[in-house]
């Protein structure tokens, strides 16, 4: 941040201490980042939708949607307005609590999760020690919006959506823990921060190459995306857990799903890919925010190529991979990590 | 003032959730109140500064170990209606059992030292760190005797339901790779009107 900047930031903290006094300047202040922080991750939610539908368009060989706006560039807001200004159904035999509370879990977690994910250094919300701790703590949390979202809605379909979804959240939140743990070992540290500065030699990929290609594939089944979408699996559940929601209600599970991709995306590139540091040293003229954009976009690309390439997966394939072949590779490289750095003395 | 305040709600907040947990009649309710009473107890955690505490109780209670409630409780078909029949007649030994634990955790808490979080808060030693080094050194056999424990609790779970029943068909997939076509098609000549023949 250049010195200009930060006297620009300081006159305005003055200036809100004074009009409202410091303890609740703080709150205030605290809000305003937070805003700061949503806006753009809402904002990406929004035209993450547009660009699946152009680039599976594009790999499909048809146009997208090209009607709305030039190019279709306002199709996302045509879509909000529609979901917006529909009607919510509540069907008859719903717990109507638990229905209604289901959306909103979806997407509270996806959105909560970034307040520890840094963009550059020294921009991150809340530089906690424990962050990777915390997004996998937060990402557990997830899961309970599918489950009472398929329980409430009193429907056969919904709620096998919602066990599927339970199952395979839970199973692959074990496998993406343990490719975490060389990252932490190789760190020495739970903050997101430190992990992105241990990589200004190498990046991690490079080490832990097959675990970058098992976190990946363990965040693909846990986001619910293709082709391991089984709770919603359309030919057999009709849409799996979010059958009976309509209007806004079902925006919101999209939403949280997109959330959910944008944030592994960006976790996978600060994990994995160096964060915000450039890939060769005389490319740091270009801030470290946008590297970390246009390596967490590469990543998000994949996961919309990988939905229009490949088929859906069967239940017991989706849970024999994720249990008896990445867990036991994932064991393995925690044990190669480890005696690799015992062996290059640096541990 | 604020962490005062904060307490209080997130307090309140558990023992509503707690409340529920016992007095609601839908099974899957109580369940959900478990689940609130567990991450405000996380938050209370967060409150005392100890974040690794709060970040494991999320993990572990709410990431796994109540989604498995949640699981069980909405696939049995257990009629609690039927177990809470006799609450009033076991009230008395309920609240024999409550005064019992709320006596041991005034007991543990007036005696209780925290040299270390006081050292470690001076010393700017993060959660993860001092927790480590105290369970790794001070009390490394508790340690090891309770995740043996814990081994053998697994290992009895997979004993107890991987066992092989009759009439089960299993599926065995290098099996199904290894099959050729000899051993699965033949091209038979049928004569007409009289079907095939084994």
């Amino acid at each position: 941040m250049s010195e200009s900047l930060k006297a620009i930031l300081e006159s305005f903290h003055a200036f809100g201490a004074g009009l409202v006094g410091e303890m609740w300047w703080a709150l205030i202040w605290t809000l305003i980042k937070i805003i700061l922080l949503l806006a753009p991750v809402l904002f990406m939610v929004t035209y993450i939708t547009l660009a699946e539908r152009k680039i599976i368009g594009f790999m499909q060989v048809r146009y997208g949607p090209n009607r709305v706006g030039f190019w279709g560039i306002l199709q996302p807001l045509a879509d909000a307005a529609k979901l917006l200004f529909k009607e919510l159904l509540i069907p008859e035999k719903v717990d109507k609590s638990v229905f209604l509370l289901a959306p909103a879990l979806t997407l509270v977690p996806a959105l909560v999760a970034w307040a520890v994910i840094p963009f550059a250094p020294g921009l991150v919300l809340a530089d906690i020690n424990i962050g990777i701790l915390f997004i996998l703590a937060i990402s557990s949390m997830g899961v309970y919006g599918i489950i009472m979202a398929g329980w409430g809605s009193n429907n056969r379909f919904s709620f096998l959506g919602g066990l599927r979804s339970a199952a395979q959240m839970v199973s692959y939140e074990v496998s993406m823990g343990f490719t975490l743990i060389p990252v932490v070992m190789l760190t020495g540290s739970l903050n997101l921060t430190d992990v992105v500065n241990a990589q200004k030699g190498m990046w991690f990929v490079a080490p832990l190459l097959p675990m970058f290609v098992i976190y990946f594939i363990s965040v693909v089944a846990e986001t619910n995306r293709s082709p391991f979408d089984l709770p919603e699996a359309e030919a057999e559940l009709v849409a799996g857990f979010i059958t009976e929601y309509s209007a806004m209600a079902s925006g919101l599970f999209f939403m949280g799903e997109y959330g959910n991709m944008i944030l592994v995306s960006f976790m996978g590139s600060i994990l994995f890919l160096g964060g915000w540091l450039p890939p060769v040293g005389f490319l740091d003229f270009i801030p470290g925010v946008i590297w970390l954009g246009i390596k967490a976009g590469l990543l998000l690309f994949v996961f919309l190529w990988i939905r229009a390439t490949f088929p859906r997966y069967r239940y017991d394939q989706l849970m024999r991979l994720g249990w008896k072949v990445f867990l036991p590779i994932s064991l393995l490289w925690i044990f190669v990590t480890g005696l690799g750095m015992h062996l290059l003395g640096k541990a | 003032m604020v962490t005062d305040l904060l307490f209080y709600l997130f307090s309140a907040i558990t023992v509503m959730a707690a409340v529920g947990v016992v007095t609601s009649r839908n099974q899957v309710h109580s369940v959900l109140f478990l689940i609130l009473a567990f991450f405000n107890t996380a938050a209370l955690f967060i409150l005392l500064q100890a974040e690794l505490l709060a970040a494991l109780l999320v993990i572990v209670y709410m990431g796994a170990v109540a989604v498995l409630f949640l699981f069980v409780v909405m696939m049995l078909d257990v009629s609690f209606e039927e177990l809470r029949k006799g609450m009033i007649q076991h009230l008395p030994l309920g609240i024999f059992v409550g005064v019992v634990i709320l006596a041991e955790l005034v007991v543990i808490f007036s005696g209780i030292h925290t040299p270390h979080a006081a050292g470690a808060a001076a010393a700017g030693i993060s959660n993860s760190q001092l927790i480590g080094q105290v369970m790794f050194t001070q009390y490394l056999l508790p340690f090891e005797i309770a995740s043996f424990i814990l081994l053998v609790a697994l290992i009895g779970a997979v004993v107890l339901t991987h066992r092989r029943r009759k009439g089960v068909k299993r599926q065995n997939i290098s099996e199904q790779l290894a099959r050729t076509r000899e051993q699965s098609v033949a091209l038979v000549k049928v004569a007409s009107g009289q079907g095939a023949q084994q």
